[in-house]
Parts: C-alpha cells; structure tokens; sequence
C-alpha cells in the first residue's frame, strides 16, 4: 500500500514538471492562470497524500491553506488584474518557443543530475521527487526571466514558489507551521504589491513591456 | 498453442482490416454530432471503398512505374504494421519479426514512398504536400521513438508486445513515466493521422491540406488503397496506444481464454477513444505549418521527459 502511495507521490511530481512545462511553452496569458490553478491544485493533493501516509496532521492544515490561497484566491486576484489591465493577448517571449523548450530539457537534466547525491541520503517516502521539485523551481524562473510582459512574470514567480512549496513537503515532510503562514501570507502580500506594481507600470509607460523600464533616467 | 496463437495472429491482421474503416465513420460520425451536422452512416468508409475500387482506373501520362506501386507498398506497410501491434493478445508469431523500433521504420517507408508518389507526377500540389509531410514526419519519428523508448524502459525490451506483455499482466504500479508519453504519443497520433491541430483529414482548400494533397492525383483502386491504409494506419495508431497506455485485458500465451473477452473490450476503448478524438478535434483549431515543429518539439520533448523520470524515480536498488 505504502509503495502504491510513493508512486501516486511520484505521479503527482510529474503532473507538477509537466505543469511547469506547459506553463514554459505557453503562449497565452489567461492559459497560464489555468495552468497555475492546476498547479495548486496538484500540489494540494500531494501535501493531502503526504500528510495521510506520515500522518502528519499540520500538513493538512497546511493543504487547506495551499486550497485557499494557490487554487483560490490568486487566481481570482489574477483573473481580476488581468481583467481590469485588458491583457488577455498572446505573450511575448523573449527566445523562440522550440528553443526554450530545449534549454528547458538541460534544465531538467540539470536538476535531476544535481539531486541525485542528495535523494540518496533522504530517507522519506518520495525522495526520488526531490529533482522534480527543483526541476520545475529552476523552469519556472526559465519561465520569468524569458517573458518580456511583467503579469506572466509574476505568475512564474508564483509557481516558482510552488516548486519550492513542494519541495518543501515531500523531501522533509514541510515545514513548522509558522514558516508556513509566514510563506503563504509573504505570498499574498507579494502579489498584492506586485499587482499595485503593475498598474503603475501600465500607467507610467502605457505597456506592461519590462524593456521600458531598463530606459529608465534619473531626471 | 501453437494454432491458437496463429489464431490470434490472423484475428488480429483481419480484425485491423475489417475495423479500420469502421473506426473513421465512428470518428467522423462523431465529429458530425459535435458540430451539428447531420453526420454520415457510419459504414460511410465502406461505401466509398466500395465506389472507389469499382471506377475506371486514370494514371497520368508521365508517371512512372513507382507511382503505380505506391499504393500497394503504403497498404502492405500498414497491414504489416497492424500485424506486429498487439491487439487482442500479445502471444502473436509475427511479432519477434519487428520490434518498436522496426514499426517505426514501417510508417517511414511508408511515407517515404508515398511523398515519392505525390512528387512523381510533378503537379506543384503533389510537392507541396510531399514536402509538408516530410517537414512532419521527421520531427514526429523521433518523438515516437522516445515514446516507445520510455515504454520499453519500464520493460527491458523493445519488442511491442514484450512490452505490453509487461505492462498488462503485473501488479498494480504506477508509472508516472507513462503519463508523459501517453500526452506526447498523442500528439504525435494527432500530426501523423492527419488530424485536426495539424492538417485537416476533410479538407480540399489548397492551401492547407496536406494529406488530401499527396494523393490529390490518384483515383480509383489506388485512391481506394490509399484510404484504407489511412484508415488503418489511425487503427494502428489507436491500438498501439490502448496497447500501452491502457492494457488491461490482452490476452496472452498463458490465457488464451481471455480473446473472447478482449475483443469486446477492445471495441469499447476503440468507441470510447475515438469520440475522444473527435472531440479534440472539435476543441482545437488548425494550426499554421510553421506553428508545427513546435507542437512536435513539444512531444518530442515530453517524450524525453518521461525518460529521464523513468531513470530518476526508480528506486535505486534495482537496476536502472
């Protein structure tokens, strides 16, 4: 039973790397919420089946908040930013499509190659997702730094920490509860400024193109 | 057992032959529905089979003798290759003659000879398409390899129905490496059956068609070849990933019994998937051509990723 379980955990670890890769190939923005929600979502079940098979009950706790926060409450605010800003077009990206999906792969190898040593000495259940983990932490800063438009970047950021979160759960079985809270509600008051950031951007230069603001001059 | 395996193998070459066509009206039927359409009988494919094998025969002046027999090597290719996939039992004689990696070879040659024929004439559609498919085919070859590889990893073997074999009759594990090659292999089904994101399998407007425009000059018993092994080559396609992705209920050397329970069963997933076809068909919009590589860079790279999880999350204790 428990070895079906390590491997639901490792399947769930997939579903997240290959969420994080759409997320790398995706050209447009409201389908990288979607993905992003899915993302939440996967990760709510991890932490659920992670917390069942050590019996930790904190971790359901902190499951209900990952529900709340990442499936929920995020979305909606993005839905409402992207609402309000008008930016429902196609994305820019900075590298072609095929091409950063190439330099996705190395990252990958990268991750894995890098993990490996440390999996070794783990001992939990899903230690093999550790490389995962820190596969899709590494795609989605892939995915920040190769969007010229300053909304797909925060929503890269946000998935970044959901790589992070779910490293965070099945290496080492999460974190204290006060670590928790303090990530999540970091989290909450980040895409708040961040979304006070992009109005003005948008009202400064009329575009939420990062390029502009390397011109900027002290006057 | 020899004769029940014989059996199975014919079963299986007769069963491909016979359901083929069946399986596009299903698909196209379905299609109809989702569009609000008045769709076609479902033994539409047969109908015009049946048309197309009664006309006059019309070859161009200038064709040469490959053109006459391309549309016997491309349906030999196909009814080889459904011999070799594993339909309704693995226990087939045929198999060890061709393992994965020799049935993707089989679809090249194929589509080798078929891009020969469109060009043969020398119209510009018949190039056009030529080229098209090529463009197609040879970033889907590799995607499909990397899809049986991350298959036969799990297996240790190449041969298909070694692998599904493995596959169907062990306990309950699961594989997350087969996720994703079960969502490149689809991809890869969608652009080598023609199919919807990619090429458009009804469409004649010119600028668009690639499949319709390599066989754009053939008529009558060669038109009709051709069709068939269209409609085969999706039968394959389908069976070799319900052969894979969902197993269960093959029969193999030890349950021979289990043949009379596999057809039904095999005839349910083959309804159940072809409706899924449709409606992805229906959900998605033609792509460009050059949007193409990267929805196959895309399975390609799927493909990899499923490999590389295959070497990551097997436990280090056992081999590899």
């Amino acid at each position: 039973m428990s070895a079906l379980i390590a491997q639901f955990i490792n399947l769930l670890a997939a579903l997240l790397l290959m969420l994080s890769f759409a997320m790398l190939a995706q050209r447009r923005i409201l389908t990288l919420i979607h993905l992003f929600t899915l993302q939440g979502i996967t990760l709510v079940l991890s932490t659920t089946v992670v917390g069942y098979v050590t019996s930790q009950p904190h971790l359901y706790y902190s499951a209900l908040l990952t529900l709340l926060l990442k499936v929920l409450l995020i979305p909606a605010l993005l839905y409402r930013v992207i609402d309000r800003l008008r930016v429902r077009r196609e994305v820019e990206t900075l590298i072609n499509i095929p091409t950063i999906m190439l330099l996705g792969i190395l990252l990958v190898m990268l991750a894995f190659y890098l993990a490996q040593p440390l999996s070794q000495m783990s001992s939990s259940v899903a230690r093999g997702t550790l490389g995962i983990a820190l596969a899709c932490v590494l795609l989605s800063f892939m995915t920040m730094i190769t969007r010229s438009k300053a909304l797909p970047q925060v929503i890269a950021f946000l998935s970044m920490e959901n790589g992070l979160f779910f490293a965070a759960t099945s290496a080492t079985y999460g974190m204290p509860m006060v670590v928790e809270l303090g990530i999540a509600l970091d989290v909450l008051v980040g895409i708040l400024i961040l979304g006070v950031f992009l109005f003005h951007i948008r009202e400064q230069f009329d575009s939420l193109d990062m390029s502009n603001l390397e011109q900027l001059r002290d006057e | 057992m020899n004769g029940l395996s014989l059996l199975a193998q014919l079963l299986d070459i007769l069963l491909a032959l016979l359901l083929a066509p069946l399986l596009t009206g299903w698909v196209n039927q379905w299609r109809a529905w989702l569009q609000n359409k008045t769709a076609p009988s479902l033994f539409q494919p047969y109908y015009t089979l049946h048309k197309l094998f009664h006309k006059e025969l019309i070859v161009a002046h200038q064709a040469s003798p490959l053109y006459r027999a391309a549309p016997y090597i491309v349906f030999g290719c196909m009814v080889l290759a459904s011999a070799i996939i594993p339909t309704l039992s693995t226990d087939l004689p045929l198999a060890p003659a061709a393992d994965a990696i020799a049935l993707v070879g089989l679809f090249a040659l194929a589509r080798v000879f078929l891009s020969l024929a469109a060009m043969d004439v020398g119209t510009a559609f018949g190039t056009l398409g030529a080229r098209r498919d090529m463009l197609i085919g040879f970033l889907a070859e590799p995607a499909l390899l990397m899809v049986l590889f991350s298959a036969s990893l799990i297996s240790r073997a190449t041969s298909l129905s070694t692998i599904v074999e493995g596959l169907a009759h062990q306990t309950l594990v699961i594989h997350p490496s087969l996720a994703f090659a079960g969502v490149a292999f689809t991809l890869v089904s969608l652009a080598e059956n023609a199919r919807i994101p990619v090429d458009n399998p009804t469409t004649h407007l010119e600028l668009t068609m690639i499949h319709e425009s390599l066989i754009l000059e053939y008529s009558a018993r060669h038109l009709a070849l051709f069709e068939w092994a269209a409609s085969l080559k999706l039968f394959a396609y389908s069976c070799m990933g319900l052969a894979l992705f969902f197993p269960w209920g093959i029969a193999n050397a030890k349950t021979p019994l289990l043949l009379l329970l596999a057809l039904p069963l095999l005839v349910f997933k083959l309804a159940v998937g072809g409706a899924l076809l449709a409606l992805l068909e229906t959900f998605s919009a033609k792509m460009r051509i050059f949007r193409v590589p990267e929805f196959l860079a895309t399975a390609f790279l799927l493909a990899v990723i499923g490999m590389l999880i295959t070497l990551l999350l097997t436990p280090f204790g056992k081999a590899a």
